[in-house]
């Protein structure tokens, strides 16, 4: 392979280069697995109605088409895309029809992502993302150069990101590696909202791909038999018990596709780097310069299991991207909380996590109130609803909001309880330290430097018991992050001390 | 601030006068158009005709009232201030709303005035920050006050170093 990589890469005047041409091989290979992938069901239709050699020619001159015109289209790409990393800025040219020039200035980039699936990771490639992290809306701000070899990627990785040793701060904390996979950490993974989703989707799954050979009836009429002589109700239990157990299997599949090889190091630029991946591999950069804090993140499940994961709260991550980049702000997987709050200290330079240290201030009883007040209201109005109706239609009804009330009530309580004692604020050293939720309970610890402005809410209801939701604007992360539901004047206070300056020409004392 | 009970100050000022007559006429058209609606749709269709007048009625009687008194209410809650060192907004009375962006981190200051807006002659500042939920907004100025403090805030702003992150 490495053969014809030699002289099909002219650096011609001014150093633009191309990207590596057997990107023409892995479309034609793609193109080539979507062909097999729509012409095996094409070709079991056809065969209902014709003889076997016209369905092949058929399938086969279609397979053949996509094949060689993907690899032809992406040949055209390959011979018009070139780039150049200069000294001041990193230029793309590209473009089939119209030439898209597109560059970076250098010191503005933040970010070389690389990443590889399985078939550019067989031939030694792999797709570079060069980002500003600046939110201009669209993909205006990164590069992406797909697919160079992987030591260019490397190359290119190490020369952008590299700002000497100047931009290395201080602090007791080494470089090199942070934090390295454990492979027990993968019992967090069937707790994980993952499961059950998954679960769901591979029935749903199930049924679309049976409909589409128009088996769904045959399918159905299959369970159906296996369980004749069964209640109903063991049957649901029967389903739901398949569907989680394929959730499961599901979530331990994909924490080993995401998470295997897993290690978080500091590099002498200043750079954070996350590698992982089995199959895709994926290596995540991020400035030290850029992080504003760390984010402790413990969904209910992970949480009563004792751990905890670790994001990244810095500016310019892609959070306005939705397309799978949720996770491209984790530093560290769900793990024991001990090891989650080592990584956030030594992550953030601090000899302890303020996300753990930090004695937070709980919230007056008032915002206990106000949260069991939702949780009966939630809990209450599907049960409501049911009596209503089960008088005036049917006494079944009546039973299942029984039930409902019997369940509902004291999960409910339970979660507004659970939901109170997590609310909490405080400060730790530089940073300010915010906690609350209960399904998804998340402490933020957000530097102080790195507030940019505060909005301070009060509803009426909040108003009448002395409560204020005081939000903290920032930069980095999802941008703002909220104390719920504070005392109002103590409140206030926290957030002047916070951050200094900003509140206090507003403020004024009462009485 | 240690000791005692604190609270936040209402802005300096209030917003131009004429603010009402826009708010009013923004409410006005949210009721004409489903009062009108609803009364054409009862004009036509026989069997329901009282009971969409009837919802016609009540539509148009609640938006009255809202459209007289609920901007004399926001037009005591919403004000304005912009000191040396930050711009500074209440808005909302069901929701009230305190927004401060120091002038360090300001990065745009915007003025945008739209068609009923420009009837009233009225304009909205809009100043972002880097954060993506930072904006602060201060809709209602005297259209050439507001475009006076946006050319201050954009000297203010240029005058003070750092990149606002």
């Amino acid at each position: 392979m490495s053969g014809t990589g030699g002289g099909t890469r002219p650096e011609s005047g001014g150093g633009w280069r191309r990207l590596d041409p057997r990107t023409v091989l892995v479309a034609a290979l793609v193109m080539g697995g979507i062909a097999v992938g729509a012409g095996v069901p094409a070709f079991v239709g056809l065969v209902g109605g014709r003889p076997v050699w016209q369905a092949f020619t058929w399938v086969f001159t279609g397979a053949v088409l996509l094949v060689v015109g993907g690899a032809a289209l992406d040949y055209v790409r390959w011979r018009r895309t070139r780039y150049r990393i200069g000294a001041e800025r990193a230029e793309l040219r590209t473009g089939l029809l119209l030439v898209k020039r597109r560059s970076l200035a250098r010191e503005r980039i933040r970010s070389v992502d690389l990443t590889a699936n399985v078939l550019l990771r067989v031939l030694g490639l792999v797709k570079v993302r060069i980002g500003t992290g600046e939110q201009t809306g669209g993909g205006e701000s990164t590069l992406e150069l797909d697919p160079v070899t992987r030591e260019e990627g490397e190359r290119l990785r190490r020369e952008l990101l590299d700002r000497g040793t100047a931009t290395a701060g201080p602090g007791p904390h080494r470089e090199g590696e942070l934090a390295v996979l454990d492979p027990a950490w993968i019992r967090y993974a069937p707790v994980s909202f993952v499961a059950p989703a998954l679960g769901g989707a591979a029935a749903g799954g199930l049924m679309q791909v049976s409909e589409w050979f128009g088996a769904q009836g045959k399918l159905i009429g299959w369970v159906r038999d296996r369980f004749q002589d069964t209640p109903v109700l063991w049957i649901i239990v029967a389903l739901v018990a398949g569907a989680c157990a394929a959730g499961v299997v599901g979530a331990l599949g994909l924490w080993i596709e995401m998470w295997w090889n897993y290690r978080l190091e500091r590099e002498p630029g200043g750079t954070l780097r996350v590698r992982r991946g089995l199959f895709t591999t994926r290596s995540l950069s991020i400035e030290e310069r850029r992080l504003r804090g760390v984010e402790l993140v413990e969904p209910l499940g992970v949480r009563t299991l004792g751990a905890a994961r670790v994001d990244a709260v810095a500016t310019g991550l892609a959070a306005g991207e939705d397309s799978g980049h949720a996770d491209h702000k984790t530093l560290l997987p769900a793990a024991p909380r001990a090891t989650a709050q080592r990584v956030a200290a030594s992550v953030l330079r601090e000899a302890a996590s303020p996300t753990g240290t930090a004695p937070l201030t709980p919230h007056p009883r008032a915002a206990r109130t106000r949260r069991l007040r939702w949780a009966l209201g939630a809990a209450l109005l599907p049960v409501v609803v049911l009596t209503v109706l089960g008088v005036l239609v049917t006494d079944v009804l009546l039973y299942v909001a029984g039930v409902c009330a019997v369940v509902l009530l004291p999960v409910a309580v339970l979660l507004a309880l659970d939901a109170y004692r997590s609310l909490g604020h405080g400060i730790s050293g530089d940073y300010l330290v915010v906690r609350s939720g209960t399904v998804r309970r998340t402490t933020v610890a957000l530097q102080r430097g790195g507030v940019i402005g505060w909005t301070v809410k009060q509803s009426v209801f909040q108003r009448r018991a002395g409560l204020v939701t005081l939000t903290a604007t920032t930069a980095a992360g999802g941008g703002a992050y909220s104390v719920y539901d504070a005392a109002e004047s103590e409140g206030l206070g926290f957030a002047d001390e916070a951050v200094r300056g900003v509140l206090a020409p507003f403020l004024e004392r009462v009485g | 601030m240690t000791g005692g009970t604190v609270r936040l100050r209402p802005p300096n000022n209030t917003l131009d006068r004429r603010v009402i007559g826009w708010w009013r006429t923004q409410l006005l058209l949210l009721t004409v158009v489903p009062v009108a609606v609803l009364a054409v749709l009862g004009a036509f269709v026989a069997p329901a005709r009282p009971w969409l007048l009837l919802a016609a009625g009540v539509v148009a009687v609640l938006g009255a009232a809202v459209t007289v008194f609920l901007p004399l209410w926001w037009f005591r809650v919403h004000r304005w201030e912009v000191t040396q060192d930050a711009v500074y907004v209440r808005t909302g009375f069901f929701w009230q709303e305190w927004r401060i962006a120091p002038m360090s981190r300001i990065q745009t200051v915007d003025t945008v005035r739209g068609p009923l807006e420009q009837a009233f002659r009225l304009a909205t500042v809009i100043v972002t920050t880097a954060s993506s939920k930072g904006a602060v907004k201060i809709e209602g100025l005297d259209h050439e006050l507001a475009a006076e403090l946006a050319e201050r805030l954009t000297l203010i702003t240029r005058a003070t170093p750092g990149d606002a992150t």
